[in-house]
C-alpha cells in the first residue's frame, strides 16, 4: 500500500467575483507516493503544487476527494487528529520560515516540545540532529546571524526533529545559489538513504529532480499531466510542458531552429540517434557507421546518467555514399531510435 | 525663580499623581489593548481564527471610539466611569478613562505590529503540529515582541498626554500643576519646570524602550 494516496482529490476556493464559479487550484488529482520514494512534483508557479503539497499534511484541507496518509483517512480527521499527523510529516520551505526570537536549538526542539517529550529527551535529540546537519558549533545562534544555506539545515533538523516519515520540501532549495544548493540536495538524498525518510519534494527546477527523485509527477492548471519514473519522463515525455522540462536539463533533439542552423553548417544527412539504457551501445553504432564507409560527425546532443541509467540524443552529420547510409542506419535501427532530420 | 521654589513641593506630589496615572493606565490600557489587538489579528480573514464577521465588529467598535478627541471623550464617558468604578472624577475615574481610550488606540498598535510576522513562520508551526493556541503564544507573540515593546513606548508617550489633559479637566498632575501655577499665575518658569519634568520622563521610557526592543531584537 503507497504512504500517501490521494483520489479525484480537489481544492477550490471561491472567485473573487461574485456569481463566477469557484477557482480549481487542485483540479482531479490521483497520486500514489510509495515509502522510500522522492517523489518529486514539477511545474510552473501557479500549477497548484505548493497547494497539493499542503493537502498531504491538510495545511489546506482538500475540497473533495480522498488523501489516505499512512494508512489514515486524513479528509475527515479533527483539529487535533490533524496535529497528530502533522508530528509524522516534516516540513521545509523555501523561505526557511525559522523562529527568529528563537535560537537553533530552540527552533530544532519546537516540535518535540509540541510533541510534549521529556526536557532530556529533547536535549539528546537536537543535539542528535545537530550533529547530522553538520550544525553542532551553531546551537545557541540565532537565524539571522545564520547564512542561507546554514538556515535550511536548521529547517531540515526541525522538520526530522519528531523522527517522521514524510519530509515535504516546498521549493526548499529555490532561494539558495548553485553550491548551497548542491549541499541542500546532498543533505535531502543522506535522509532519504540514511534515514528511511520518503520526501515529497515540490520545484520548478528539473535539476532538482534529476539529481534527487525517484518518481515525478508533472503539474499543470491543477492537474498531474504526467507522472512515472524520473528515467522514463526524462528518456522519453510525453506531454508538451513536460517536454519543455526535460528540455531545461537535457540537450536533446535540436529544435527546428537549431535544425536550421545545422542545415547550412553540414553538408550531408542529419539524422538523430536516440539511446536508452539497454539499448544499443555507442561503441556498436560507431563501428557500424565507420564499417559502412559513412563519414560521421557528432553535431547536436548529450548523454545523460539519471538514477544511474543512461540515456541521450546524439545528432550526427553523415557524408558518403546514399545507399550506404540507409544501410548503416537500418542496421543501427535495431538497436537505438533513428529519427533522420534530412 | 522664587515661585518655582515655594511650589516644589507640589511640583513632586504632581509628579508622582501624574506617575500613577500614567502607569496605572498604561497597565490596564496594556492588556485590555493587547487582548482586543490580538482578537483583531487573529479573527482577521486568513488568520489563525479567522472570523470575517467578529473581525469586522471588532473594527467597526474601534473606528467609532479610536479618533474620538480624547478631552471630549473625556466628558462622554464620565457616566460611563460612575457605572464601572463608582466615580466620575478624581484619580480613580481618570485611569478607568484613559485606560479605555487607551485600550483603542493600543489595539490597533498591537495588531499592526502582531501583523508584521511572516505568516510562513506561523506555518511552520503549524505543520510542526502545534495548535493554534501555542502558535499564537509560543510563536506570534514572541516573534512580534520587539516591535511591541517599541508600540508600547510610543503608547507610553501618549498616555503621558492624556493624563495631562485630564489633569488639567479636574486637578491633579503636571498638565493641572503647569496651568494652574504656571500659565494662570503668569510665571513661565513654572510652566516649563513642568514641560522639561515630562520631557525628561518621556526621554527616559523612550530610552528604556529603544533599548529593551534592541536586547529582544538583538541588534
Amino acid at each position: 500500500m503507497p504512504l500517501v494516496s490521494l483520489r479525484d482529490v480537489a481544492k477550490r476556493y471561491p472567485s473573487p467575483q461574485k456569481g463566477a464559479p469557484p477557482i480549481a487550484a487542485i483540479d482531479g488529482v490521483d497520486l500514489d507516493i510509495e515509502a522510500g520514494d522522492v517523489f518529486g512534483i514539477i511545474g510552473y508557479s501557479g500549477a497548484g503544487k505548493s497547494t497539493l503539497v499542503r493537502l498531504i499534511n491538510a495545511l489546506e484541507p482538500a475540497t473533495s476527494g480522498s488523501i489516505v496518509v499512512d494508512g489514515t483517512e486524513i479528509t475527515t480527521l479533527s483539529e487535533r487528529g490533524l496535529q497528530e499527523l502533522r508530528l509524522g510529516i516534516g516540513m521545509i520551505f523555501q523561505q526557511f520560515n525559522l523562529f527568529n526570537s528563537k535560537t537553533v536549538r530552540k527552533n530544532i526542539a519546537y516540535p518535540l516540545e509540541v510533541a510534549k517529550r521529556s526536557k532530556a529527551e529533547i536535549r539528546t535529540r537536537v543535539d542528535e540532529l545537530l550533529d547530522f546537519v553538520g550544525l553542532a558549533d551553531k546551537a545557541g545562534s540565532y537565524p539571522d546571524q545564520l547564512s542561507g544555506g546554514q538556515k535550511q539545515r536548521v529547517g531540515i533538523a526541525r522538520a526530522l526533529a519528531t523522527s517522521p516519515r514524510i519530509l515535504l520540501a516546498d521549493e526548499a532549495t529555490s532561494a539558495l545559489d548553485p553550491e548551497t544548493t548542491q549541499e541542500v540536495l546532498a543533505l535531502l538524498k543522506q535522509v532519504n538513504r540514511d534515514l528511511g525518510v520518503t520526501i515529497v519534494v515540490i520545484t520548478h527546477e528539473m535539476e532538482v529532480i534529476q539529481s534527487l527523485a525517484t518518481k515525478v509527477a508533472v503539474m499543470e492548471q491543477g492537474k498531474v499531466i504526467e507522472q512515472g519514473d524520473v528515467f522514463e519522463v526524462f528518456s522519453d515525455p510525453q506531454h508538451a510542458a513536460s517536454k519543455r522540462f526535460v528540455s531545461t536539463v537535457i540537450k536533446g533533439v535540436p529544435s527546428p531552429a537549431e535544425l536550421d542552423v545545422l542545415r547550412d553548417r553540414h553538408a550531408g544527412r542529419i539524422a538523430t540517434l536516440s539511446f536508452r539504457d539497454g539499448d544499443a551501445s555507442q561503441a556498436g553504432v560507431f563501428l557500424t557507421l565507420a564499417q559502412a564507409g559513412v563519414d560521421f560527425e557528432l553535431v547536436y546532443g548529450g548523454i545523460n546518467d539519471i538514477q544511474g541509467r543512461a540515456f541521450g540524443h546524439l545528432t550526427l552529420a553523415l557524408r558518403g555514399d546514399d545507399a550506404a547510409i540507409d544501410e548503416a542506419l537500418a542496421s543501427i535501427g535495431t538497436q537505438a531510435t533513428v529519427t533522420e532530420v534530412r | 525663580m522664587d515661585a518655582l521654589i515655594d511650589l516644589l513641593p507640589k511640583l513632586g506630589t504632581a509628579t508622582v499623581e501624574t506617575l500613577y496615572l500614567v502607569s496605572l493606565s498604561l497597565f490596564f490600557g496594556g492588556i485590555a489593548g493587547l487582548f482586543l489587538g490580538v482578537c483583531l489579528y487573529v479573527t482577521r480573514p486568513g488568520n489563525l481564527y479567522s472570523h470575517p464577521v467578529l473581525y469586522a465588529i471588532l473594527n467597526v467598535i474601534v473606528n467609532i471610539f479610536r479618533p474620538i478627541p480624547f478631552i471630549i471623550f473625556l466628558a462622554a464617558a464620565q457616566p460611563l466611569s460612575r457605572l464601572v468604578v463608582g466615580t466620575g472624577i478624581g484619580p480613580a475615574a481618570f485611569v478607568f478613562i484613559i485606560s479605555l481610550a487607551a485600550t483603542f488606540g493600543i489595539s490597533r498598535i498591537v495588531e499592526q505590529n502582531v501583523l508584521t510576522v511572516s505568516p510562513g513562520v506561523i506555518e511552520a508551526s503549524r505543520a510542526a503540529g502545534a495548535s493554534r493556541m501555542r502558535t499564537l503564544f509560543s510563536i506570534v507573540l514572541p516573534e512580534a515582541l520587539g516591535p511591541l515593546i517599541l508600540g508600547y513606548t510610543f503608547v507610553f508617550v501618549v498616555i503621558v498626554d492624556m493624563s495631562a489633559v485630564a489633569g488639567f479637566i479636574a486637578g491633579g498632575g503636571l498638565g493641572a500643576f503647569a496651568i494652574q501655577y504656571g500659565f494662570r499665575q503668569f510665571q513661565p518658569v513654572v510652566t516649563w519646570a513642568a514641560v522639561i519634568i515630562i520631557i525628561l520622563l518621556v526621554q527616559l521610557i523612550q530610552f528604556f524602550g529603544n533599548w529593551l526592543a534592541r536586547r529582544v531584537l538583538r541588534r
